[in-house]
């Protein structure tokens, strides 16, 4: 059976900040502006929208989907919102191929929006309800206590230092210098991740992205529209997405089985078989440090417990062998969480077309991956993209 | 889209105003374990699955993250859609025509009963800048609606009420309906005001349950089903987002949704071709509305076939065989999957008392309720 | 087409004192089913005893009980008492509150951990709270016991294990 090829044709952001003037709204319309333009179409030329957000909680409404559908162009029009929690930003443009590469549609906006400034009084109290209402909230649990647990997880399971982590935070930092969105951007060493203030052991301030209000929009486009519309669309070649046990105690933390599975899924459908070899550009998510490289070895793209080491070596460099994260990821340029994920496409599709600027990797990569992960350490969205 | 869907098994746990002896994942896993035996597959045997749900409906930031269990998909690619079941029931359309998935499960749930204040729920989706400040009551917004409707359709309360009547005495022969009784029109007329026109009986009680149904693609559900229904078309549509800049009179939403999905199923004529309707009830005028928006009724006509019986489950065309929201109870998200398996019931001939002669067509329709203008149509048939 | 002039700027801390909003105090009240299986898990912490599920097909015995295996997807076959001993398989020493407020220097650090318990299947943890223990003497791989409220002050709740402590 054929299957229609869906390309990506536009893109738009807007810059991550801590607290936005812009309304919700107003933020997710600004990027689907952006992107609208950027492919050369109009609202009217969309025949359908999907939107990705993550916790309600954060802008403080229900059915949050409804209440930015006005902004990012659902007023007349099929739109729906996909959440996956974290992994949102990577699981929306899923979503949008699903639209096009199903025949319903030719062209869909994919819009992802946060504003996580609303909440008070601090954005990261939302996640408190993100725990078992009877089982572990009684016990006045903190987002930061699920990091902490992977990560020392990690660091122990493979005889990591402090220093092997943070070196994450360093490069991702200085590669968001040159991103127009970043937030946090600049010069660290790793001395300066290791003195700033430890919020829960092992995990440092900076080695976390900040809590941000932003958002991003790509235009899909079937085969046909999009050669009509760029002489260099980016193909989406490959989806998958995986979500674990709620009961997240019961497995072993050192590893994210569920960004492999995702991963083989959207390797499988893009015919990748050695992904160390074939991916030439990667943007795993990193909410903190360490999770670039747990997610890079989820994404079997080194050996498990090697990502500190190739990090350390430059490998991972933006001119290295495989460089990973080159927008600066969420640590650099910030972490409005669905916003993020789309960045992070943004930004392979960008590379790919050579359009990536001053943050542009040598080497003309043709395939790169974007992945996210999200809920209680529970999912793996991946996205293959070819040029 | 070109691959035709098919549903090859339901499951339904439930509608009752309350479920203490279950949690949500448990009733879930009822209407699962249902839904799969009745497709014959094992939950690994499905390609994919997909939930529609609501965080604040269930009292968690990322409820996504406690679905996959209930639905034996643990390990697997499960996403969330926050909209209403029948638009998870269209993703899952164009999952399986993207080619890349022959089965889909889709489920959606309430355990509203456990929400102590639905009314502080309610309200916590309007607009945070324009409406919340107001202090009102959500529902004057559909105090507000069925007003500028009446006016516009002529269509008078006492049709309204007359819709009230009949759904509630429909529940009565619906086993699964949480609020079947027997009603007059001064009952409801005479019952307190919320927002008035709006009263309190016109507005549907809230039931907890939970609903999933096995999709596949043409050849697996024809291997697999003896009778699959078929999903002739599915569509979705959000009208005017901001509620002061809205229509309120006419549910465009509804119209735009089912005009797409009429196209798909080659339906030209709604009001012949349609054999029964399962429509949103949410408040009594909101069938009267979604009637005449999707071209079952006349503008201005809906109130009338109602009076006249056209409606019931012996009429011309029965709306809300099941007792639709109003003496099912409303579920919220899963009150499409409410209709899906009425219209799935019916199709099968499986409905009893209920059953409508020679059911060929059904239409199921979902809104999501106030301050929305959203909704989503199916067209489902045994053929 | 590269990006490069991004719309948005943000607010500084004092614009953004002085920016009009609007707030809300939401009051959202709950109260969860909590059915067969955390029902059992409850009422067994009322009883002072972890209560754990048996799955014949897969043979793992579950923690926290529920009523169905959710990797056989079917009922389990039995609940049964686990120790309330176990095995610390990682931590953490946490310096702020869930609002990102940061704890006073008197204040003693929050400590939470995922512990192994013992009669479980392997791997098998619950999250839960250290106690009696000096944050700089905690290991991966250290055993625990747990601390239960007394008899009369148990609600049937995951607090009714106070901490657990070295043995």
């Amino acid at each position: 059976m054929g299957y229609r090829k869906v390309a990506i044709v536009g893109a738009g952001l807007t810059k991550f900040v801590r607290r936005a003037q812009e309304t919700g709204p107003e933020l997710s319309y600004l990027s689907s502006k952006m992107a609208l333009d950027s492919a050369g179409l109009k609202l009217k030329d969309v025949d359908m929208i999907t939107l990705g957000t993550a916790p309600d909680a954060f802008d403080g409404v229900h059915m949050k989907g409804e209440y930015l559908l006005s902004g990012a162009g659902g007023n007349n029009k099929p739109y729906i919102r996909n959440f996956v929690g974290g992994g949102t930003g990577v699981f929306a443009p899923i979503h949008g191929w699903m639209h096009v590469a199903s025949g319903a549609c030719d062209v869909c906006m994919v819009v992802a929006e946060e504003k996580m400034s609303s909440c008070h009084p601090h954005p990261q109290g939302a996640f408190l309800t993100i725990f078992d209402h009877t089982t572990e909230q009684p016990l006045n649990p903190t987002l930061i206590w699920i990091f902490a647990l992977e990560m020392r997880r990690y660091m122990e399971t493979y005889g990591l230092t402090s220093e092997d982590i943070a070196r994450v935070a360093v490069k991702n930092k200085k590669n968001a210098m040159d991103h127009p969105s970043s937030q946090v951007a600049g010069n660290f060493s790793v001395d300066d991740i290791l003195n700033s203030e430890m919020l829960a052991e092992p995990v440092h301030r900076l080695d976390i992205s900040p809590a941000s209000d932003g958002a991003a929009t790509v235009i899909l486009a079937s085969e046909h529209v999009a050669k009509r519309l760029t002489d260099k669309p980016v193909w989406i070649d490959g989806v998958g997405w995986n979500l674990d046990t709620s009961y997240w105690a019961t497995k072993d933390l050192y590893y994210p089985r569920y960004v492999e599975k995702a991963a083989r899924m959207a390797y499988d459908m893009a015919g990748i078989k050695e992904p160390s070899k074939e991916i030439h550009i990667a943007e795993p998510y990193d909410p903190f440090d360490y999770k670039e490289l747990h997610h890079m070895e989820g994404l079997l793209l080194c050996e498990r417990g090697q990502a500190a080491k190739l990090t350390a070596d430059g490998y991972t460099a933006r001119d290295g062998n495989m460089p990973v994260c080159p927008s600066g990821g969420a640590l650099g340029v910030g972490n409005p969480i669905a916003a993020t994920g789309l960045m992070k496409v943004i930004e392979i599709y960008l590379q790919l077309k050579g359009e990536a600027g001053k943050r542009q990797v040598p080497g003309n990569p043709k395939v790169g991956v974007a992945q996210a992960w999200g809920d209680l350490m529970q999912v793996g969205t991946v996205t293959v993209l070819r040029r | 889209m070109n691959e035709q869907v098919g549903i090859i098994g339901v499951g339904v746990s439930g509608f009752a105003p309350v479920t203490p002896g279950l949690s949500f994942k448990e009733l879930t896993y009822d209407a699962a374990v249902k839904a799969y035996t009745d497709a014959g597959l094992h939950p690994k045997e499905i390609d994919s699955f997909i939930t529609a749900s609501e965080d604040f409906m269930e009292g968690y930031s990322i409820f996504d993250e406690y679905v996959p269990d209930q639905m034996g998909a643990v390990l697997r690619p499960v996403h969330t859609v926050c909209g209403d079941f029948i638009q998870a029931l269209g993703v899952g359309c164009m999952m399986i025509n993207t080619g890349h998935f022959k089965t889909i499960a889709v489920e959606a749930h309430s355990k509203a009963s456990n929400i102590n204040n639905l009314h502080a729920v309610r309200s916590f989706a309007l607009d945070p800048v324009y409406i919340r400040p107001l202090n009102e009551n959500t529902e004057f917004i559909a105090g507000l609606e069925m007003n500028r409707f009446l006016m516009e359709s002529q269509n008078t309360a006492a049709q309204c009420a007359a819709v009230v009547v009949k759904n509630r005495k429909n529940a009565l022969m619906n086993p699964q309906a949480g609020h079947g009784a027997v009603l007059t029109e001064d009952d409801i007329l005479q019952s307190s005001p919320i927002s008035l026109p709006l009263r309190h009986l016109d507005a549907a009680p809230a039931s907890d349950g939970a609903v999933m149904v096995v999709l596949a693609a043409s050849d697996v559900a024809k291997q697999l089903c003896k009778q699959p229904i078929w999903i002739k078309g599915v569509s979705w549509f959000s009208a005017e987002g901001n509620v002061w800049a809205r229509n309120m009179a006419s549910a465009e939403y509804a119209r735009k949704a089912a005009f797409k999905a009429y196209q798909m199923a080659g339906i030209r004529q709604p009001s012949k071709e349609i054999d029964f309707a399962e429509v949103c009830d949410e408040y009594s005028y909101k069938e009267l509305q979604h009637m005449e928006a999707m071209g079952l009724a006349r503008k201005g006509e809906a109130g009338y076939l109602t009076e006249t019986l056209a409606t019931s489950i012996d009429g011309d065309l029965p709306v809300n065989t099941s007792g639709g929201s109003l003496g099912v109870g409303h579920t919220f998200e899963a009150s499409g999957g409410v209709k899906v398996n009425e219209a799935i019931t019916q199709l099968r001939h499986c409905a009893g008392v209920r059953q409508v002669k020679n059911a060929k067509i059904g239409l199921v329709q979902s809104w999501r309720g106030v301050p929305t203008a959203t909704g989503a149509v199916a067209i489902l048939s045994n053929e | 087409m590269s990006i490069e002039n991004v719309p948005v700027k943000g607010l500084n801390s004092a614009e953004y004192d002085q920016a009009l909003k609007v707030t809300c105090q939401p009051d959202l009240q709950y109260n969860w089913d909590n059915g067969i299986g955390i029902g059992k898990y409850l009422q067994g912490l009322k009883n002072g005893v972890i209560l754990a599920s048996v799955c014949e097909k897969c043979g793992r015995i579950m923690l926290p009980a529920r009523s169905f295996c959710e990797l056989c997807f079917r009922p389990v076959d039995d609940y049964t008492p686990v120790q309330d001993s176990g095995v610390i398989n990682t931590f953490a020493i946490c310096h702020v509150n869930w609002d990102a407020s940061r704890l006073k220097p008197e204040e003693p650090r929050h400590l939470p951990a995922v512990i192994e318990i013992d009669g479980a299947s392997p791997g098998m943890g619950i999250m839960h709270i250290l106690g009696n223990i000096k944050p700089e003497d905690i290991k991966i791989g250290m055993k625990v016991k747990a601390v239960w409220k007394p008899e009369s002050e148990r609600e049937g709740s995951i607090t009714d294990i106070r901490f657990f402590e070295p043995i």
